[in-house]
């Protein structure tokens, strides 16, 4: 018992006084804890009409949560729950577990809240923090501490330490080592970080298709129009090939011209076809498919992170985050009449990365 | 056979004696039925965070049971007609059948997802409580710390749920996360490759975020809210400044029962309100979403609004790209500032703040009570800094929703964003600053002069002026120190009007020195010890 909270001729009292009463041992307990109840105020007079109202209240509220909770049980066995087409009772499964649900918690709660707040007596108390720190304790600690490490005797005998820590520290790489070496994977394996679906197999040119597998002549996309194409290989319409998407646009001719001029003047002279040119449909800045394509101004827009490029300028970045232009795919029509990549990708796709060439 | 009398009344007192002769529980026991607890409403927005942490372990727990962690490729095959037939990763048909062909399912993911929202959203309200009101301060660094990793890891935990159903838009999530680790200098692409197992998407990522969402990352959680909250009751809570209430005494309730019940109550109300909104408000539609496929994206695709802001502070950002002329060239991506440096600069910042502050202030003592915003204008004005820098990136992370919906310029949309980014928060700091001056300056004015009552009184010369009731006694000038806390400044306050407030204010305006039970002597308050908040 610290001196400093006791109160002024407050002696501890004899428990087994039978004069006492249980508010006063609970008295009596606080203060052995430092504790004062210096308030402690009944909210309602027992037996009064506004007792007998909370209580009917709180009673109200808990046979309530009976009721919604019944309800639910009942909406969770008998209600139609499976899912149909079009409107149906089976749209308001879910709503009505929530509000029964909802309706059994909340009343509970808040019968508990009424219990706790109107009906218990109100009272306060005054705790002593205790926050005192003792230097004389932090010494005995600290000599303690001290002690221990003198019996160690590290300083006397440097050699235990040293040769503990040239010990632990292949340990300690013992345990990382199967994490770290378990998941590393090089990332350049099969050079995967340059290369598409479209790089060509045993000599042949792929093949752009559709996403239900048929390849593209270029009568099938209209001027002005733009068609998504994957390569035409096992699995190309899939994740396997995430940065295989490519955007096939058939420019009108004002702007296939444009888009050939500046083709040229970055080396691409011949990636377009006709008027057809095809750019990479993952965005350079975050991966995303950089998919809304705006006719009248040839902008392609990623939904992601707002970034333009401008097809009839090799898809350059113009407005946003993205900092690189989106690969273009050279194309050509083969002996058969359908779209082929002449190559894959000349450039990386998909986002940057600290390497890239 | 002859039965033993069983003496009903006698039962407890023979069981505790019982348990407490093996145990010797009894003293321990009475310090924790007996431990006060100041009472405030800011207090219980820590407890919504709680509180919905349990609602989230209770919920994952059953999603656990139906839902197939897997990326193997399947046809769907199931209720939801409009999907039938279509090839899916086993996790995205997995959580179709959570949500339409296990009974209740669909109300189990709906509470999950709102209890995960709930549960960071409490969070931030919680530590912006803890900010502004000086919380923080010796000796509750560590808590802070602790809260602090709470909140990220609640993000981590947050973002690692949201992409386990393989669908639309939790795919693109992962690929833009997948970008910004490849955008980390010298290692992005060795670190992308471990965690994905190969090339973007790879075939193991769901597993892995799986037993990162369901163990590794709760059992963390758990472990820093055990400590988190075992520090607040090692430390003991902290309290306003007010009547009889000093820097080394709590003033509240005992936790038993009265404080107990309410925090019982409490949780069920919050329990219920999850419910509510599982059941009635839909969120994550995963089955419009469709399967995540690498070539496929809507507009309005917005992550949950804890990531709101990295997705905004990733659209402001201009291309500027680094490029490293060295060999055969090495470059940093714009994505790497917004999404990997941002952060970084922002969490450092905040787990610094109350060593920044403290020396600042050369301060060292201990705070165990709180402070009025007002009264810390600097402190409050970086909040509130804080505050406009992170809304302007939330808000710059729907901008395409916002363009859209009222015909703004998208471009117009990401400038106002770039240029708001540097120009509001230090408004907001200026305005801030001068509010909590002029607040402390009517505190003092009313302390000095008094309420104003609205009763006009014409002078003899014709001179109208208005009367003010003092607060102290005789004229009340120059009187009253300022204690720390709310100064009354209506009449009602005063009890001038009818019956005095009850609830919300009224504990803490009742003097705390009046006994009224019967039977208990009068204690001497100790409102001599010092009563400000130590500043």
């Amino acid at each position: 018992m610290s001196t400093h909270t006791a109160q002024p001729g407050h002696e501890q009292v004899d428990v087994n006084d039978p004069r006492l009463s249980r508010f006063d041992i609970v008295r009596e307990g606080a203060r052995r804890d430092d504790i004062e109840i210096v308030h402690y105020e009944p909210q309602v007079v027992p037996g009064s009409k506004a007792e007998r109202r909370l209580v009917r209240t709180v009673a109200a509220m808990f046979l309530l949560t009976g009721l919604a909770a019944t309800a639910f049980l009942v909406v969770y066995i008998w209600w139609p729950w499976q899912y149909e087409m079009g409107r149906g009772g089976d749209k308001f499964y879910t709503p009505l577990l929530g509000i029964t649900l909802g309706i059994a918690l909340l009343s509970v709660g808040f019968g508990i809240l009424t219990w706790g707040k109107k009906l218990l007596p109100k009272e306060v108390s005054i705790q002593d923090r205790h926050e005192g720190v003792s230097t004389e304790d932090q010494r005995i600690t600290g000599e303690t501490m001290a002690y221990m490490a003198e019996e160690l005797g590290v300083k006397r005998r440097p050699l235990l330490g040293v040769s503990l820590l040239a010990g632990l520290a292949p340990v300690g790489a013992v345990a990382a080592a199967p994490l770290v070496g378990g998941l590393i994977s090089d990332p350049h394996k099969n050079n995967q970080l340059m290369t598409t679906g479209f790089a060509p197999r045993d000599g042949q040119k792929i093949r752009l298709i559709r996403e239900d597998g048929r390849p593209i002549r270029p009568a099938d996309v209209s001027a002005g129009g733009q068609i998504t194409v994957f390569p035409g290989v096992e699995h190309g319409v899939s994740n396997r090939y995430a940065d295989s998407p490519t955007l096939l646009i058939h420019l009108r001719d004002a702007d296939a011209e444009q888009s050939r001029r500046n083709n040229e003047q970055v080396g691409h002279g011949n990636y377009m076809w006709g008027n057809f040119a095809a750019y990479s449909k993952i965005c350079t800045h975050a991966g995303c498919p950089a998919s809304l394509y705006e006719q009248q101004t040839n902008r392609l827009l990623c939904p992601c992170h707002q970034s333009q490029f401008l097809i009839t300028d090799n898809a350059k970045p113009i407005f946003g985050p993205a900092s690189r232009r989106l690969p273009q795919l050279p194309i050509e029509v083969d002996a058969e009449g359908y779209f082929v990549a002449t190559s894959d990708y000349t450039e990386t796709v998909g986002p940057d990365f600290w390497e890239r060439p | 056979m002859k039965r033993r009398k069983f003496d009903m009344a006698a039962a407890p007192g023979k069981t505790g004696r019982a348990v407490d002769e093996r145990f010797q529980v009894a003293t321990p026991l009475r310090q924790l039925l007996n431990k006060v607890f100041p009472d405030h409403w800011s207090f219980l927005l820590g407890e919504i965070a709680l509180f919905s942490f349990i609602v989230l372990l209770l919920t994952g727990v059953f999603l656990t049971f139906f839902f197939e962690p897997a990326m193997t490729e399947v046809i769907y095959n199931g209720s939801y007609a409009p999907l039938r037939g279509t090839p899916m990763s086993a996790a995205y048909a997995s959580t179709l059948d959570i949500s339409f062909d296990v009974r209740g399912g669909l109300i189990m993911r709906q509470m999950h997802h709102w209890a995960a929202l709930l549960f960071v959203g409490s969070i931030i309200v919680h530590m912006l409580r803890v900010f502004f009101t000086g919380a923080f301060r010796k000796p509750r660094e560590t808590n802070w710390v602790i809260g602090v990793l709470l909140f990220w890891l609640g993000v981590v935990e947050g973002f690692a749920g949201y992409g386990l159903p393989d669908d639309g838009l939790s795919g693109t999530g992962l690929r833009i996360a997948s970008a910004l680790m490849m955008s980390i200098p010298v290692v992005g692409t060795w670190v992308t490759a471990a965690i994905f197992g190969g090339d973007f998407p790879g075939t193991i990522i769901v597993t892995r975020l799986y037993i990162a969402h369901v163990l590794l990352l709760p059992g963390i959680l758990l472990a820093l809210i055990a400590v988190h909250v075992g520090l607040v009751f090692k430390q003991k809570h902290t309290q306003w400044p007010g009547p009889g209430r000093t820097n080394s005494n709590v003033v509240g309730e005992r936790m038993f029962p009265r404080y107990a019940i309410k925090q019982g109550g409490f949780f069920m109300v919050v329990f219920g309100m999850i419910a509510l909104m599982g059941g009635l408000f839909q969120i994550n539609p995963i089955w419009l979403f469709g399967p995540y496929e690498a070539w496929v994206v809507s507009a309005a695709s917005q992550p949950d609004f804890y990531m709101m802001f990295l997705d905004g502070s990733t659209r402001l950002m201009p291309d500027w790209e680094i490029y490293i002329p060295i060999g055969d060239g090495y470059v940093i991506p714009p994505i790497f500032w917004p999404t990997v440096v941002l952060p970084g600069i922002m969490t450092v910042l905040v787990l610094a703040y109350p060593f920044i502050e403290a020396r600042r202030l050369k301060d060292t003592r201990r705070h165990n009570l709180l402070q009025r915003p007002r009264d810390v204008p600097g402190r409050t004005a970086v909040g509130a800094m804080a505050i406009a820098f992170f809304m302007v990136l939330t808000l710059s992370g729907s901008n395409d929703v916002i363009a859209d919906k009222f015909h703004i310029s998208l471009n117009a949309m990401t400038w106002a964003g770039r240029i708001g980014l540097l120009v509001v928060p230090p408004v907001a700091y200026y305005i801030t600053y001068r509010l909590c001056l002029g607040l402390q300056q009517h505190d003092r004015e009313v302390l000095a002069h008094g309420v104003e009552t609205g009763i006009i009184r014409r002078l003899p010369d014709g001179r109208f002026v208005e009367v003010h009731q003092p607060l102290g006694s005789g004229d009340g000038h120059g009187e009253l120190p300022y204690a720390g806390w709310v100064v009354p400044k209506k009449m009602n306050r005063l009890g001038a009007l009818g019956p005095a407030i009850r609830g919300f204010f009224y504990p803490i305006e009742k003097p705390a020195e009046a006994p009224v039970s019967p039977g208990h002597p009068e204690v001497e308050s100790r409102t001599e010890q010092e009563i400000g908040s130590g500043r």
